[in-house]
């Protein structure tokens, strides 16, 4: 197979665009196409500060690295959830580092959870979960770490690395269920709704998940291949093979699904759902919640 | 003979064959896998041939 662009031997065939490229001109085509949905959809501009939520993942370190050859103003945030399964926040955080060294430019923090809150998530599920899947927990943790972090450091927008793979497993998981709420709230950017909270993007949110891998490797980028050991049997793998099996029987169904629901929520199918709910601050930590006193994370380290 | 490995599967495949036709002969999505052969992407019509090694690398995530 040739690439469209210059005729050498292609790398990468992606069906759903019917373009097939080499490796010179996919790595000038992804961080074209990341740079156009940052546009289109007015994520940040060239001047704001980002904070990139990374996981030593493909996904995370290959939008760190498109968003500082891009040239924007993009600093990484390691969460240290204390994920130990052969010492796996550890084997994450090591990818993390040996990419910042790698890059010039790349500055990151790293927060631990452990060392800030006493218990690691893995000590947290085993007492508060009692045998139910961890990760909403460990989204609740991160969320609420990413946000504080954003505020103290005057960020203006936590950019993650989901890919249109997961906006569309998310997308499918949400509307089995047709639940208004969160299909309201799916969106490419989640403006910010307090003065504590900063702006949400995903400027991956088009491109498919086999993009993503494709750009790493391309680009060198060494990544924890492994999967997370609470992900194993995930709802939302599972939906990606469904999705995935939609997509080899017909090209494009999954871009289709996730545009036509965006184009869908734009024009107000979701608009109801979509009234703002009332904000206030937690008693303890400050950040915005919906809850009366705590917050749903601060909640979470009460005895 | 053609070695597939993914993760830590390894399969022998017989016959000259597309790299679309081994993936589906060890029961995996096209989708779901990139292929490399001599630490370089490969697409899905390149020709394997008697004694190439093909890594499939998985590319779904989650949770």
């Amino acid at each position: 197979m040739k690439c469209r662009k210059c005729g050498r031997s292609a790398v990468i065939n992606m069906r759903h665009h019917k373009l097939a490229l080499c490796e010179e001109c996919y790595l000038e085509w992804f961080p074209e196409q990341t740079k156009r949905a940052i546009e289109r959809y007015r994520m940040f501009g060239p001047r704001e500060k980002i904070l990139v939520a990374v996981s030593g993942g493909k996904d995370s370190l290959s939008l760190w690295d498109v968003l500082l050859r891009l040239g924007y103003r993009a600093d990484g945030l390691y969460i240290h959830l204390g994920i130990d399964g052969k010492g796996y926040s550890d084997r994450s955080l090591n990818y993390v580092e040996k990419f910042a060294a790698r890059f010039w430019g790349a500055s990151f923090k790293v927060v631990d959870v452990k060392a800030l809150y006493g218990k690691s998530i893995t000590e947290l599920a085993r007492e508060k979960l009692r045998g139910r899947k961890i990760c909403s927990l460990c989204g609740l943790v991160k969320r609420h770490e990413m946000n504080r972090l954003a505020y103290e450091g005057g960020y203006d927008a936590i950019a993650t690395g989901h890919n249109l793979d997961d906006e569309a497993a998310t997308l499918l998981g949400n509307a089995l269920r047709w639940q208004a709420g969160y299909l309201a709230r799916q969106a490419p950017v989640l403006p910010s709704t307090h003065p504590k909270l900063a702006r949400k993007v995903k400027p991956f949110c088009r491109l498919y998940e086999r993009e993503t891998a494709a750009y790493a490797i391309l680009r060198g980028i060494e990544y924890i291949y492994d999967e997370c050991p609470f992900a194993i049997g995930a709802t939302s793998i599972f939906y990606k093979e469904i999705l995935n099996q939609l997509e080899v029987h017909s090209p494009g169904t999954k871009l289709q699904f996730y545009l036509g629901f965006l184009r869908a929520r734009e024009e107000g199918l979701f608009s109801k759902a979509m009234e703002g709910l009332k904000l206030g601050e937690c008693e303890k930590c400050g950040q915005p919640t919906t809850a009366p006193k705590l917050c749903a994370f601060c909640r979470l380290w009460e005895s | 003979m053609v070695k597939v490995i993914y993760r830590d599967k390894e399969w022998e495949l017989k016959g000259r064959m597309t790299v679309r036709d081994a993936i589906s002969k060890v029961g995996l999505n096209i989708q779901a896998v990139l292929a490399v052969r001599d630490g370089k992407l490969i697409t899905e019509d390149t020709i394997l041939k008697d004694g190439d090694v093909v890594k499939l690398v998985a590319v779904v995530s989650g949770g």
